[in-house]
């Protein structure tokens, strides 16, 4: 079965999820072809196993990021099943392939089988969904759900200039309040709520965060509040949708759209004060505590490891 | 210049989802709301009206009970509303996009506006499948926009922050969480949009043939259940804790 990736990128390099979806078309019985929109990545593309060839897509379109343009370019690449990241880029540009080719569209799988059967979260995990679905067709999927395979490959790469009009001007670029690592990328994640009683007191989180590589990241009420504490902490309905290993949240009640975020956290650890908060009832770890009493001694037994 | 939005009826964000015979059970929803997402796209799309003037129809996909969704909008300012009647269970992704599509190419916008993702199947297809088909130039993760010149100014989320991008029309904007909250409705606004008609629509008015849907739907199940976590008393927890996280789930 032919399968195209189009390939995730960060800055210059690849994003970890493009292995990741190496990982999954090959477990559905696949053999994927990774395009490189811009040229970006496409030697380390080449080393990942499975891989069968690499695009280099090159073009001016791909300076800026434009989905109708882009999907202009890629489209006439793209075979078999499409397969791109469900993050809010993937997710455009699939959307808008899927719209060109008029080939069916399956958005955030966290499961594929043979067939192909599709399994997602809907109603922001209160259901599982599964469908099923045939080449061809585009399949996003979500960061982290699926395995990445190793690193022992060497397909051929090959270049193909493709370029479409853009219609959309970057006129300013502005860049994020801090360098701090972001929610959406990291493995654990220190959340603070209202609980934390002011901005200020989110430094004990940075603090905590620094000692083990964390994001930092906050409920709705924190962020509407503090103007300090910016949108693209938020986790939740309206924020982010995270899936770290770890995620501790810290003075945040455990609202039902603040769950929507964060439940699919491999292990979640909660500190608040309020023993019947509901934050408790997904934490596979509470501490009824403060947490001007709780994160000092969290800092100093995270700082012995 | 017509102004289209493009809104769903969702379960609300605080409905439990029960499900029953492999199928979510729409009937157990207590409370129906216009999608998060599509409620910043209303205000921005009011915000735009205000001013630039124009038109503002506020465009619905959906069954029956959606209607009322429509008059919610009215009741904020939407001037006219549109109804493509369709059985959610019946149609995929494709079909939808291809409905809203010719209901706005049929009202003659030019500039469209959405959610990012509605709230039930958390998909996100729609906005960007819907500038494709009309050849509209799409703008995603939008928290802003404002008519500058003729064309359009927009805040949107990138990767590394924040990009103010300018864009002509026809132009679609797919809204993430806005600088601004939805206005609420006053009572006028509530009387007066109790008498607004709402325009109905079937796919065949649209000139819209609904093929059997190409994602074929399974099954729904309820998400696998956590064992119960451990709890623990007070601060003096926390070493007890920070071990069990290094030995028992090792992921420190
Ligand atoms: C459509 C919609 C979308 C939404 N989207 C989101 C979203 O994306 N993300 C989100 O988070 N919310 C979202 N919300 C808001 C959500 O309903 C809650 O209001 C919000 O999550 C509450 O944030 P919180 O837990 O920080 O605050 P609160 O609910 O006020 O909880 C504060 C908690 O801190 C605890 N606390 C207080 N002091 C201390 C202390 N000293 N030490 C320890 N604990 C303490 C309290 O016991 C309490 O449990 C949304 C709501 C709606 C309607």
């Amino acid at each position: 079965m032919e399968v195209t990736i189009i390939a995730e990128t960060t800055g210059d390099a690849l994003h970890p999820v493009t292995a990741q979806l190496v990982g999954a078309a090959c477990s559905m019985g696949g053999a994927p072809t990774v395009i490189c929109p811009g040229g970006i990545g496409t030697s380390e593309a080449s080393t990942i196993s499975g891989v069968v060839k690499v695009i280099s897509a090159e073009g001016d379109c791909f300076g800026t990021f434009d989905s109708g343009a882009w999907a202009d370019a890629l489209s006439p690449l793209c075979e078999g099943v499409v397969m791109t990241s469900s993050s809010a880029h993937g997710r455009e540009v699939l959307a808008q392939i899927a719209a060109i080719r008029d080939i069916p569209i399956v958005q955030d799988a966290t499961g594929l089988e043979s067939g192909i059967k599709v399994t997602r979260p809907i109603y922001s995990g209160k259901a599982i969904e599964t469908s099923v679905v045939s080449p061809p067709c585009a399949i996003s999927i979500r960061q982290n759900a699926f395995e990445s395979p190793g690193s022992d490959g060497s397909s051929d790469i090959s270049t193909v200039n493709n370029s479409s009009d853009i219609g959309v001007a970057v006129k300013e670029a502005l860049a994020k309040a801090s360098e701090r690592l972001d929610v959406g990328e990291a493995d654990i994640i220190i959340s603070g709520g209202r609980g934390m009683g002011d901005p200020s007191n989110f430094s004990h989180l940075y603090e905590i965060a620094d000692i083990v590589g964390a994001a930092v990241g906050a409920s709705r009420a924190a962020v509407d509040t503090w103007d300090e504490i910016p949108h693209d902490m938020q986790v939740g309905q309206t924020g982010k949708t995270v899936n770290p290993s770890l995620y501790i949240a810290v003075g945040i009640s455990g609202a039902i759209q603040h769950l929507a975020g964060m439940r699919s956290s491999k292990y979640i650890v909660a500190i608040n004060k309020d023993a019947d908060a509901p934050i408790f009832g997904v934490a596979d770890y509470g501490i009824v505590s403060t947490w001007e009493e709780a994160l000092p001694s969290l800092k100093e037994e995270f700082g012995k490891l | 210049m017509t102004i289209a939005v493009l809104l769903k009826q969702v379960p609300d964000t605080t409905a439990k989802i029960t499900v029953s015979g492999g199928r979510v059970d729409e009937s157990a929803v207590g409370k129906w709301s216009m999608s998060p997402y599509d409620e910043y796209a209303l205000e921005y799309a009011l915000q735009l009206k205000e001013s630039g003037g124009g038109d503002l129809v506020a465009i619905t996909c959906g069954p029956a009970r959606a209607s009322k969704m429509l008059t919610d909008a009215a009741a904020v300012g939407a001037d006219s509303l549109v109804h493509v009647v369709s059985d959610d269970s019946g149609i995929d992704s494709s079909n939808t996009q291809s409905l809203l599509a010719s209901a706005v190419q049929r009202i003659g916008a030019e500039v469209v506006l959405c959610g990012k993702q509605a709230a039930d199947t958390n998909a996100g297809s729609t906005g960007p499948g819907v500038a494709s088909i009309l050849g509209f130039t799409c703008v995603g993760m939008v928290s802003e926009v404002s008519a500058e010149g003729g064309g359009f100014v927009a805040m949107r989320t990138s990767p590394s922050g924040n990009e103010k991008v300018s864009v002509s029309k026809p132009c679609l904007f797919t809204f993430d969480k806005a600088a601004t909250e939805m206005r609420r409705p006053n009572v006028r606004g509530i009387m007066m949009a109790k008498k607004k008609a709402v325009e109905t629509l079937t796919p065949a008015d649209l000139g819209v043939t609904i093929d059997s849907p190409r994602v074929t739907l399974e099954s729904h199940s309820a998400p696998a259940e956590k064992p119960p976590g451990q709890k623990f008393e007070g601060a003096e927890s926390v070493p007890t804790v920070v071990s069990k996280l290094r030995d028992e789930a090792n992921v420190i």
